[in-house]
């Protein structure tokens, strides 16, 4: 008797769990079923290469495309030096102490810092302050300040994951710690690194409050980083919030889905194939 | 160098060969701990001498002592005299990263850099300045060669260097390490990670380079102490939170066969019996 009751609480958890986990997995479907649904009717050659025209913007959303993916390289260009430079100071460097956890600490605190505080910031200071105007550049640095501590803490951990005794045997050779941590410790960080800024690029491609505030919002062609431009996100959230073209802010948004997708399975890609390589 | 006819620890022989390294009244400390205490023994070039004793008495810690790998750890203190080739090892003016070049390393895991096998081999020599392809090719050869491992890679060398089996991968770190043409090899547990028949490679792999090279092993296997060196010295640390000493050093045939210290003794026998 006492048995089944055990059974029974323990079928019972079970299902509670169970039902939580469907959860999750319902609402990815959910979220990527009605985008998928009400947006690939859209999706088209047209429709990626083609402006948009017409008081409803009718036709394609090419140059928020290229907008996007402008400034998130442009923005990756910035951050990967400093980022990755910053981390190998705070691996092999540093003396582990006071100042290192500061920097730890500031770095996982920028990382929390709302976006939109983030795109204020780079309104006052890159669009206003230093001239840039509303522009690539502007939104560029500001991204940059977004990815900043994402990129430098995997950097980091990449780093002090190569085992101390790769890097014995560099020095065992004669090598100088600069050697040993460009030629040995970076090289066999080097997948995960990048893992890292991939994965940070895909989180700068679906942003959208910095991009509003320092790119702003004018449908055109950049060319020069000093060009303002509209990012896809931005482009969405016009069309949607204006009633421009509902069937257009979906495709605008599976597509951007599609990438940040591209993006993170990329990332995996390239983690796995590392692990077989070394493995 | 008179010092080093009047070795003072018990059971030295008199020096019959010419010495390479002589050690003189060495303490360590790991922080506050004190490591290691009073080590003195010269230690003979173009021989196998073998560090023997039980875990944790400070036979690594000694080893690393010699080619100031130690140097890398923060909070450590080396006191004493360490003597290679007559030089001060620990004295103002050694570069540590010279000095490593001439005392080269291999550790128990094989630690072969994740990069080709070429690149692994080129690796010391490139840092040094040898950039001419082809001088670089006989290096890589000629190294690979020495370390009994030609005939398996020559048609793989632009193969990563981790695919190999893990005694390839060791005599690998061989190769790696005899490229930058080092007169002194330390090796520390070079066989505790890799399978029997890699072992025998390796152990006679230590009987060809010891006409070239002086060379230095760690192990806890008191048969192939038995087997490879000419010489050995036994550490202990006889209480836990003391520093550890050298106990005896002799001839490897008078250590395993009559020991002068009952303690050398002890402990040989107990691993036999």
């Amino acid at each position: 008797m006492k048995r089944d009751a055990k059974n029974l609480t323990n079928a019972a958890a079970l299902a509670v769990f169970w039902l939580a986990g469907l959860t999750t997995v319902v609402v990815l479907g959910a979220v990527i079923g009605y985008v998928l649904v009400n947006g690939v009717g859209e999706i088209g050659l047209e429709f990626i290469f083609t402006n948009p025209h017409g008081v409803n913007a009718e036709g394609g959303i090419w140059p928020t495309i290229v907008a996007t993916l402008y400034v998130t390289g442009l923005a990756m260009l910035i951050v990967t030096p400093v980022a990755v430079l910053a981390a190998v100071y705070l691996a092999e460097y540093a003396v582990q102490g006071r100042l290192v956890r500061t920097i730890r600490f500031a770095a996982d605190t920028l990382a929390s810092v709302p976006s939109i505080v983030m795109g204020l910031f780079g309104l006052a200071l890159f669009v206003e302050s230093m001239g840039f105007g509303f522009s690539v550049i502007s939104g560029a640095l500001a991204l940059s300040f977004l990815m900043l501590p994402i990129v430098m803490r995997t950097t980091e951990e990449a780093i002090r994951a190569v085992p101390k005794y790769i890097r014995w045997g560099s020095y065992g050779l004669g090598a100088s710690k600069w050697q040993t941590v460009s030629r040995v410790v970076l090289p066999a960080a080097a997948s995960r690194i990048i893992t890292g800024i991939i994965l940070s690029a895909g989180r700068a491609v679906g942003e959208t409050a910095v991009v509003i505030f320092t790119m702003g919002t004018m449908i055109n062609l950049p060319v020069l980083p000093t060009d303002p431009g509209r990012s896809m996100t931005v482009h969405l959230y016009q069309l949607a919030m204006e009633g421009i073209n509902m069937p257009a802010a979906f495709g605008t948004a599976l597509l951007l889905m599609a990438m940040v997708l591209a993006f993170n399975l990329s990332a995996r890609w390239l983690l796995r194939r590392n692990r077989r390589m070394q493995g | 160098m008179s010092e080093a006819l009047d070795c003072p620890s018990p059971g030295v022989p008199s020096a019959d060969g010419e010495v390479k390294i002589t050690v003189r009244d060495l303490d360590f400390h790991y922080g506050d701990f004190h490591a290691l205490t009073g080590i003195s023994c010269d230690i003979k070039a173009r021989s196998v001498t073998a560090f023997i004793g039980p875990s944790g008495c400070g036979k690594s810690t000694f080893l690393r002592c010699l080619n100031r790998m130690n140097d890398l750890i923060p909070g450590t203190r080396v006191d004493g005299t360490v003597l290679l080739d007559g030089q001060d090892v620990y004295g103002p003016g050694v570069d540590p990263v010279d000095l490593r070049r001439r005392v080269g390393m291999i550790f128990q895991q094989p630690n072969p850099f994740p990069m080709s096998i070429y690149d692994n081999v080129a690796y010391g020599p490139r840092l040094h300045g040898v950039k001419k392809r082809s001088e670089l090719d006989d290096i890589v050869r000629m190294s690979l060669e020495r370390a009994n491992l030609w005939k398996e890679v020559k048609d793989i060398l632009d193969r990563g260097g981790l695919t190999l089996s893990g005694g390839q991968q060791q005599r690998l770190c061989i190769a790696r390490v005899l490229a930058v043409q080092p007169d002194v090899l330390l090796m520390d547990e070079p066989c505790s990670a890799i399978d029997p028949t890699s072992v025998q490679k390796i152990e006679d792999l230590m009987a060809e380079l010891k006409s070239s090279v002086t060379i230095i092993i760690v192990t806890h296997n008191m048969q192939q102490a038995a087997r490879v060196s000419d010489e050995t010295a036994f550490f202990l640390q006889e209480q836990a939170g003391e520093p550890a000493i050298l106990v005896e050093f002799g001839r490897t045939a008078e250590i395993f066969t009559s020991p002068k210290d009952k303690r050398t003794e002890d402990y040989i026998t107990g691993r036999f019996g």
